[in-house]
């Protein structure tokens, strides 16, 4: 069943700043995350350059044979990206989803400063419900 | 230049009707507004207690304004004299304008004559708000707090009014109350009115 493996944010400067995994495949200790995202974000600078039109707004979906990873970046630099089981559908929509529970619970939130790690209870919640009603939506279909 | 001569203009600025206005505002623009008045406080402030304090402050400041604004344009001028006619303008009207529904509950307290609750699931100005876990018992609700006593000190009914979470089984999130305590003087003037 396509499911999803972790979910990673990361701020303008490439560090991670909120790490979820979902599944028992992928998952990684607090090093390992740190580690990918800052990858991930230099090959996502490095893939803007590399691109031969211009207007490149860097990589948005990896496919590899045991896995997917779809990228999301905001108009602010901040990334979202999902890795999950290679052929699930619909993650784009999930990325947005998670984007607006972002700007709802994390940056409405006095006690939240920019470009730290995310330690908002409701954005917690809510997160966990918006994983849940779309593995219930894929399931269904 | 058409259609200015539609426009009834007064010459005392006095004269103009006070207009129902926008019912509506923006939930993100008030959202993001409360969040810079928070953060502000915090800059100014050394601990929790203070942090309250002021935004109470702040939210007493719209309290008295709103009762005014509502004596005129809700109530048609009109007075409230006894304690249970304040305390539903406070809870059905004053939150109505304020927060777009009436409050969840009002509650009689059990232990003391002088205490009141208003209670809500989920206050307005909380809904985006988690409060970390060093800061204990804090809640910005306290704006809301200091609101209901602008009311209430505006209309005579001087009142210690603070607000708390209470945990609720079954639920992840603990409900809000506003609890009002009514100074000695309100309860002896409700006794002799009778």
């Amino acid at each position: 069943m396509a499911a999803i493996y972790s979910l990673y944010i990361i701020n303008k400067s490439g560090g991670l700043i909120f790490y979820k995994d979902y599944g028992s495949k992928g998952r990684m200790d607090t090093n390992d995350s740190l580690r990918v995202a800052s990858l991930w974000h230099s090959m996502h600078a490095i893939s803007q350059q590399l691109s031969p039109t211009t207007g490149c707004s860097g990589i948005e979906l990896l496919e590899a044979d045991t896995f997917d990873l779809h990228c999301f970046q905001s108009l602010t630099g901040t990334k979202f990206f999902v890795v999950c089981e290679p052929g699930t559908q619909h993650m784009e929509a999930l990325l947005k989803i998670i984007y607006e529970l972002y700007t709802d619970y994390v940056l409405k939130n006095p006690f939240y400063e920019m470009e730290m790690p995310i330690r908002c209870e409701l954005f917690d919640i809510n997160l966990t419900q918006a994983i849940q009603k779309d593995r219930v939506a894929l399931s269904g279909r | 230049m058409i259609g200015v001569g539609k426009i009834k203009q007064y010459s005392n600025i006095l004269d103009k009707p006070l207009s129902k206005g926008k019912q509506e505002v923006s939930l993100s623009a008030f959202a993001f507004l409360f969040s810079e008045l928070v953060q502000y406080n915090q800059t100014q402030v050394d601990n929790i207690a203070e942090l309250e304090r002021r935004l109470e402050d702040a939210g007493y400041a719209v309290g008295a304004r709103v009762l005014e604004l509502l004596c005129h344009r809700d109530k048609g001028n009109r007075r409230e004299t006894r304690l249970l006619g304040i305390l539903s303008f406070v809870h059905s009207t004053v939150w109505k304008v304020l927060f777009g529904k009436v409050a969840d509950s009002l509650e009689k307290g059990t232990e003391h004559e002088d205490e009141y609750m208003i209670s809500e699931k989920e206050l307005l100005v909380n809904k985006f708000i988690s409060i970390p876990k060093d800061m204990g018992t804090f809640n910005c609700g306290a704006f809301v707090a200091g609101i209901v006593r602008g009311v209430l000190d505006g209309a005579g009914f001087p009142a210690v009014v603070t607000a708390h979470f209470v945990p609720m089984e079954g639920q992840q999130r603990p409900r809000t109350t506003i609890l009002i305590k009514f100074a000695e003087e309100v309860l002896r003037r409700e006794a002799r009115l009778g």
